[in-house]
């Protein structure tokens, strides 16, 4: 089920609270030089037209509702790819008193791509992988488990 | 709903397909026409300042770096001229030139990229797909000569990382001559296309009057007559060293915001190249030797591509900060927008909303605690009526 996903891959991208920069290096991958459209993937508006989520910087606790009620909207099998150090393990912004934990604590990622920012190079090989992931996964697509909305 | 039966509210945002960043606006229209705007932040609060005083003051230079992707050596620009003003270190004459390109080239490529996604804003995809890729070579040369695509980490408290080599120098002059008529196409393709111009005429006018009352900096104030740039007015690195002129324009409207941006990546070649070759002359250290930073305080300004930025600086001896206060230009001109945007029509808001090149991850730097009135979303309302069944059960069963 999940292989159809991979021949054409809608994203949507969502800033958390990032510092930006990923944000544009993911629009870079769009234009002229890295033409990411070639390959299929286009930036869409509503994660309701996605099969994949770009999150970006660390998650604040102004941002998680919105998050996870974002998520939740999300037609599944849906991949979220954890793009830049931030959304990896909150990098510079750890030990901030409005973090509230890497986004891996609270929906399931399935790639992640350091850097900081990361090239939209590695933005484009996250995708391969990704794909060919999914291509080889023989195991049967099953509801992936997404913890309840944690206290604030 | 509002009390008048007639103003209808849309909510923008916070995640919104036209929108880079969170933050959130609700528009009140009557008919086609706005009547008011409420601007809501905070979704990009990450607490720097409060965690700069837990880093040592060269760690601090990396952490403010990251307020802002697009404009990532302003903040640590002013953050060094403001401990730099406090601890009265004075930077080789190297250094400041080399402080210069960077300020610049980082100016030239915020501003292609703010005249792509304006562009996008009018349905004009090409100008920005076009901008993005004049823009690429930037950050590559960026990559070459400062060792990243952004967040370049070039300033130092007293003076700069990396050092500029000859042949760095030639390369940087030989992509400003590349960058010059494209810039030049960019700017006669604005002012003959009769359509832009006239989209971009009639949206969000700032007049004089206002732009003073809100206080504008940058780009935004000099569009509407303000001649304010820092790096006249109070000359740092070496922008005193250097010709150029501030460009002012008198319209206010997005027309004007644009033509001022062109004009000055513009003069940032201008200075760029002057700095190249006096970096051929100036040999020398990169960086004065700091051994401590001694108790006081000090502030730091920079202008950022989109306007001022300030920074302030508190030390009682010892290695971290004892307080760090930000204020970036997008505080001032996103409010700004109250006046631009109302009694214009909705296709025009989202248009003014990005003329002024609002940056929300550099504005939100507070965050208002409000005790005495609290919002309740329905979870919390969910949460509470659960809570007190709970508080029942147990009641009950204590008293079985
Ligand atoms: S990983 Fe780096 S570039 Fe990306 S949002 Fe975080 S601080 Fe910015």
């Amino acid at each position: 089920m999940s292989r159809i996903l991979t021949r054409s891959i809608w994203v949507y991208h969502f800033a958390a609270a990032p510092c930006n920069n990923c944000d544009i290096e993911i629009l870079d991958a769009l234009t002229p030089k890295y033409d990411a459209e070639r390959f299929g993937i286009k930036l869409v508006g509503s994660i309701r037209h996605a099969d994949c989520m770009l999150l970006t910087g660390v998650v604040n606790s102004k941002d998680l509702p919105r998050l996870m009620s974002i998520y939740q909207q999300a037609p599944k099998p849906f991949f979220v790819i954890a793009v830049g150090t931030c959304a990896l393990d909150l990098g510079i912004f750890r030990g901030s008193y409005n973090v509230v934990g890497p986004p891996d604590k609270h929906i399931p990622i399935d790639a992640y791509v350091p850097g900081c920012p990361p090239k939209p190079e590695a933005l484009l090989s996250a995708v391969v992988k990704l794909i060919e992931k999914v291509r080889n996964d023989t195991s049967k697509p099953g509801k992936k488990k997404v913890k309840g909305i944690k206290k604030l | 709903m509002s009390e008048n039966k007639k103003i209808t509210e849309i909510p923008i945002g916070p995640y919104h397909p036209l929108q880079e960043e969170p933050e959130f606006f609700r528009l009140k229209i009557d008919g086609e026409k706005v009547v008011g705007i409420e601007i809501e932040i905070g979704y990009n609060h990450r607490g720097i300042e409060k965690l700069s005083e837990s880093k040592s003051f060269d760690q601090a230079t990396f952490l403010v770096e990251r307020i802002c992707g697009i404009c990532s050596t302003s903040h640590p620009f002013a953050y060094v001229n403001a401990v730099e003003d406090l601890a009265a270190i004075r930077i080789p004459e190297r250094a400041k030139y080399i402080r210069t390109v960077v300020g610049e080239i980082e100016r030239i490529h915020s501003h292609l990229l703010w005249l792509g996604l304006a562009g996008h804003f009018i349905g004009y995809n090409t100008v920005w797909m076009w901008c993005w890729k004049y823009r690429e070579p930037l950050l590559e040369l960026c990559e070459r000569v400062f060792g990243n695509r952004n967040h370049y980490a070039m300033m130092k408290i007293g003076g700069v990382r990396r050092d500029i080599s000859d042949d760095q120098g030639d390369l940087i002059r030989k992509d400003m001559g590349d960058l010059v008529p494209k810039l030049d196409m960019l700017y006669n393709a604005i002012q003959d296309d009769p359509v832009i111009k006239a989209r971009l005429r009639i949206a969000g006018t700032l007049t004089k009057k206002d732009a003073r009352a809100y206080c504008v900096v940058g780009p935004t104030a000099r569009a509407s007559g303000i001649e304010i740039d820092v790096r006249k007015d109070d000359p740092y690195a070496a922008y005193g060293l250097v010709d150029w002129n501030v460009v002012v324009r008198e319209e206010g409207d997005v027309y004007a915001k644009t033509m001022v941006r062109i004009d000055e990546m513009k003069e940032s070649v201008k200075i760029i190249n002057q700095c190249v070759d006096r970096l051929k002359e100036v040999k020398g250290e990169i960086e004065t030797e700091i051994k401590e930073i001694p108790e006081g305080e000090g502030i730091g300004r920079h202008e950022a591509p989109r306007g001022e930025v300030f920074h302030y600086v508190r030390s009682r001896g010892g290695s971290v900060p004892y307080r760090h206060k930000v204020r970036a230009p997008s505080f001032m001109n996103v409010f700004s927008n109250e006046v631009a945007v109302v009694g214009g029509t909705i296709p025009d808001a989202a248009l003014t909303l990005a003329a002024v090149d609002p940056c929300y991850c550099c504005t939100e730097r507070m965050q208002a605690v409000d005790t005495d009135s609290k919002v309740y979303t329905s979870r919390d309302l969910i949460r509470m009526c659960q809570e007190k069944t709970y508080e029942l059960h147990r009641k009950m069963k204590g008293g079985k």
